[in-house]
């Protein structure tokens, strides 16, 4: 190897650590026990022996842990099902189907990611609580379901825009119609652009932090990022940094689990808007 | 007709969830609109108390402060991670991985996580600093206002690096080799391809990781939120925080909405004037 190649592979590790560093700190430490845990994590790995005791201190807040990271779930699969579902009809009826204003709606759809959710926040607020659902995590859904839409519509306009419309023809003469159609014969060609979709949905609706801060006032309905607010503002003026440590790694873990294993269609959702 | 029917779920969504609560935000933005009690009308009051509302123009300037800063550091090192990691290759594709990890992890997780490293007493900063000798007694990071304010803007960087990078990556990818190999013959030294030859051609990606960056930025609330709480003394908050202070600390819900109305406004004048600068540009060369 010539001299460059190394000093590039050796700056490249380096960063490459730099980068991976908080994440495998904030993991070891979380490990550590209750008399270790409020040291600085000089090393960040257990001294005295591995103890889940930062785990159990964690779930003394709130509700309980199993509680909370119930609620997250169940926002983020929700938004991540009904995202798909929503997306892959109208994805379906933008590319195959001629009807009046099409072109309208699609530009009204795709233009909603020009408006922040942050400015239309309150009244939200307002609208969740006259259709009886505030403080819901189902009211939750349907926002972030909203906030989806555009890129998860576009996406798959695109998917079903690649399949050959002779396939359909082939399906057609063999007498399959309508919804079986789409779920039989389209839904397999279909599928990267499905997993894409709900993969960028479900991340999403497990960070997302201020929507749920704002709609949620139940602690019993806290999703995890709520919950670690009040975990992170401590209690008597002192805050236990071993049961953040923990919430911190409880919130990560699925997100890099899931995007390790799925990270090509993650890497080709981002693309595609760059593309473009 | 029928693909009318296929349409209809995200057409409801996008009008209840969306177009209702946007053109509310400008009817409330009109009134007096308490949480509780009587909502009254007061025509543009609310933009008029705006201009002598000193806080409120000062978490946006403390905002566009905030977004020139982390949007210099995003699109720089993005474009030199970019560049890095650009050739297809196992160990590339490694470095890619680790840089981009970061990104999906949510900016709650990544401040929270951050909150506690830059902690005085039980954090990782400023006790290795001490222990390294860099300082001499532990810094208490979160209670200086440029610290705090660079601490932040590191663990952004860290955070959102990796999908810059992506979004530039695959702008460079797009540049046939040829180009820069007739350069290269041509006598064109490395800086010089960078900048006749790379950088017009990544121009459309890179007005994208503009936008996306200066828009997200602008919109910053979970970091200044959970890891300073604005502080030190008020000094780190941010538009969103102001607003989501006025509208859902103090309940006055009709001045939230108007500030939104102004925030948004300000929002997509910036993202007018960004792909219009980017496009006289692509015209001119």
């Amino acid at each position: 190897m010539r001299p460059y190649r190394i000093l590039y592979h050796v700056t490249a590790l380096l960063v490459a650590f730099l980068f991976l560093a908080p994440i495998a700190i904030v993991v070891l430490a979380s490990f550590r026990t209750p008399a270790e845990s409020g040291q600085p994590p000089l090393p960040p790995w257990p001294i005295e022996g591995a103890s889940i005791d930062s785990y159990v201190r964690l779930d003394g807040f709130g509700a309980s842990l199993l509680q909370h990271t119930g609620n997250s779930l169940y926002v983020a699969l929700g938004t991540t099902i009904l995202t798909v579902l929503v997306s892959v009809l109208a994805g379906y009826g933008f590319s195959r189907f001629r009807f009046p204003l099409k072109p309208m709606i699609f530009v009204l759809i795709l233009a909603t990611i020009m408006v922040p959710f942050q400015s239309i926040l309150t009244p939200l607020f307002l609208l969740l609580a006259s259709l009886g659902l505030q403080n819901t995590l189902t009211g939750l859904v349907l926002i972030y379901t909203t906030l989806q839409l555009p890129f998860s519509v576009f996406m798959m306009r695109n998917a079903f825009d690649a399949v050959p419309k002779e396939i359909e023809e082939a399906a057609r003469i063999d007498g399959v119609r309508d919804l079986r159609m789409l779920v039989y014969v389209m839904g397999p060609l279909v599928l990267p652009g499905i997993v894409t979709v709900g993969l960028f949905a479900f991340l999403n609706a497990w960070n997302e932090f201020l929507a749920a801060l704002v709609l949620l006032t139940d602690q019993s309905k806290y999703t995890l990022p709520v919950l670690m607010t009040s975990v992170r503002s401590g209690r008597f003026g002192s805050v236990d940094w071993g049961a953040v440590q923990a919430g911190v790694t409880v919130m990560m873990i699925p997100c890099l689990i899931l995007f390790l294993i799925l990270q090509r269609h993650y890497i080709r959702g981002l693309t595609a808007g760059a593309v473009k | 007709m029928i693909g009318l029917l296929y349409v209809a779920p995200a057409l409801a969504l996008v009008a209840v969830f969306f177009a209702i609560p946007l053109g509310m935000t400008i009817w409330m933005s009109l009134h007096d609109w308490p949480l509780m009690g009587q909502k009254r009308w007061v025509g543009f009051a609310n933009y008029e108390r705006m201009w002598g509302d000193s806080g409120f123009w000062g978490a946006l300037s403390f905002t566009g402060t905030y977004t020139v800063a982390v949007t210099i550091g995003l699109l720089g090192l993005g474009m030199i991670l970019a560049l890095m990691v650009e050739r297809p290759g196992r160990a590339t594709a490694f470095y890619r991985t680790a840089y981009f990890l970061p990104v999906v992890i949510g900016f709650a997780s990544a401040s929270l996580l951050w909150a506690w490293l830059s902690n005085v007493d039980s954090g990782l900063f400023s006790p290795l600093m001490q222990n390294l000798g860099l300082t001499e007694r532990r810094v208490n990071i979160n209670a200086d206002y440029g610290l705090a304010f660079w601490s932040v803007n590191v663990m952004v960087v860290w955070k959102m690096v990796g999908f810059f990078m992506v979004i530039l990556m695959s702008g460079l990818q797009s540049i046939p080799r040829d180009y820069l190999e007739a350069a290269r013959i041509d006598g064109a030294g490395a800086l010089q391809r960078f900048r006749f030859i790379t950088m017009p051609l990544v121009r459309r990606p890179f007005a994208l990781a503009l936008i996306l960056c200066v828009s997200g930025s602008m919109l910053a609330f979970d970091q200044f939120y959970i890891i300073l709480n604005g502080g030190p003394q008020n000094s780190t908050i941010t538009a969103v925080y102001w607003i989501f202070n006025e509208s859902f600390v103090s309940f006055r819900l009709g001045y939230g909405a108007a500030l939104s109305v102004v925030l948004l406004g300000i929002l997509l004048v910036l993202s007018a004037i960004q792909l219009r600068l980017l496009r006289d540009r692509e015209d001119g060369s």
